[in-house]
């Protein structure tokens, strides 16, 4: 943060959007502590009963993979196709497999 | 704020109400002790059982027949591991660090699936327990990913759609080795006749022996019985065996107009015996463990102090 800002720190938001699920980016916010985020969290991305979880973590706390790496970070699991059920042979009228 | 206003009563009340209308727990929110406590021990034996379970395969890995077979069971050991690590991070929500929960292991607090305290002897295992132990395991997960412990559900969804190739790649080679020599089909066989009864006790001890079923029932930490899922996996198994002309080692298999099986009940001697520590290689497990554990310490130590620096 330039230290002329005034507009406090950027968190990411998190929702979960029924009990159980996995919580899934939202967008962000800008707040100046850890209360504040979570109620501006609230009032922008949960109106209209979105979500029964929220998280709110400060935006320069995520590592990120950035997108010109992304081709080769992510390359070594591409060509590995027996990872998937599919790859394997199985005899006829096999069930529950 | 709002919780200290509430008695332990009304805290239970609010609790078995979120249980029993499906909605999951998620960590921050007030839970009996006795759940917590169940969780603990259950999702930390569950983790346990991911990484030990790498020790029967990994002894396969410099052995396996071709290149394929190898990519393929490096790959499945790759997941075990990772499997472990979705649980123990699930675990750790429940306020007990991972360097606990190992040194459980270690000091033999926690346990782990003791199937994985049978040897993997042959080639023929590595099919066996690809079809039979993480058939069994799958189907417990199956129904795990309806647990109510929101952490512990996701990482069984997680792990379900992964597993999905391990059981399949095991009974590829229990069906290309049955349709081979003379040889390899009985090598199969005698797979699944030393893997058959091991696998069957994965589901713990009869519901009425069960110590820990009734209030993991009651609050939905498990969604259906040793028993009953035990079931299902006969059920569903023993058809894929004669498809491929194996015999699963039982002479009273007998199937029932409703399509389950008649079979014997399990020897709950040598049960009793191997989950207290007495199968042929419960100390190999834990020893090759703590050496690895220990070997890896400078790692940690070294990993600690350049994280600190940074």
């Amino acid at each position: 943060m330039n230290n002329k800002d005034t507009q406090g720190e950027l968190w990411e938001v998190f929702i979960q959007s029924k009990p159980g699920q996995s919580f899934k980016h939202a967008g962000a916010i800008h707040a100046f502590d850890r209360e504040m985020a979570i109620e501006n969290a609230r009032d922008t991305y949960t109106r209209r009963g979105e979500g029964s979880g929220l998280w709110v973590v400060k935006s320069k706390d995520i590592v990120a993979v950035t997108p010109n790496e992304e081709g080769y970070f992510f390359d070594p699991s591409n060509d590995k196709v027996y990872r998937h059920p599919t790859f394997y042979e199985m005899p006829e009228g096999v069930k529950n497999m | 704020m709002k919780t200290e206003a509430l008695s332990k009563e009304e805290l239970l009340l609010a609790f078995e109400e979120k249980i029993n209308s499906e909605q999951k727990i998620e960590p921050l929110d007030w839970m009996p002790d006795e759940y917590r406590n169940h969780l603990i021990r259950q999702i930390s034996q569950h983790a346990h059982s991911e990484v030990i379970g790498m020790q029967p395969e990994g002894n396969w890995i410099t052995r396996a027949p071709s290149l394929r077979s190898k990519k393929i069971l490096l790959a499945k050991i790759q997941d075990e591991g990772g499997h472990g690590l979705y649980l123990y991070s699930a675990a750790e929500t429940l306020g007990v660090s991972r360097d606990q929960y190992i040194q459980w292991l270690h000091e033999g607090k926690a346990k782990y699936a003791s199937v994985f305290n049978y040897p993997a002897l042959n080639w023929a295992d590595m099919g066996a327990i690809g079809w039979l132990v993480d058939g069994a395991a799958i189907t417990n997960q199956v129904s795990l990913q309806r647990t109510s412990y929101g952490p512990y559900s996701r990482a069984m969804v997680r792990i379900c759609k992964e597993e999905s190739f391990h059981q399949r790649q095991g009974y590829e080679i229990m069906w290309k080795m049955m349709e081979g020599t003379k040889d390899q089909q009985q090598m199969a066989q005698d797979a699944l006749n030393r893997w058959w009864w091991p696998a069957l006790m994965m589901f713990g001890p009869h519901d009425g022996d069960s110590p820990h079923t009734s209030n993991a029932m009651k609050w939905k930490i498990k969604r259906e019985t040793n028993d009953i899922l035990r079931e299902k996996f006969i059920n569903k198994t023993i058809p894929q065996a004669e498809l491929i002309g194996l015999k699963v080692p039982d002479t009273q298999i007998e199937l029932l107009s409703d399509g389950s099986y008649k079979h014997s009940d399990i020897n709950w001697d040598e049960f009793w015996q191997v989950v207290n520590g007495n199968g042929p290689c419960n100390a190999q497990r834990l020893a090759h463990h703590i050496q690895v554990h220990n070997e890896g310490a400078w790692v940690r130590e070294s990993a600690n102090l350049s994280g600190n620096l940074e």
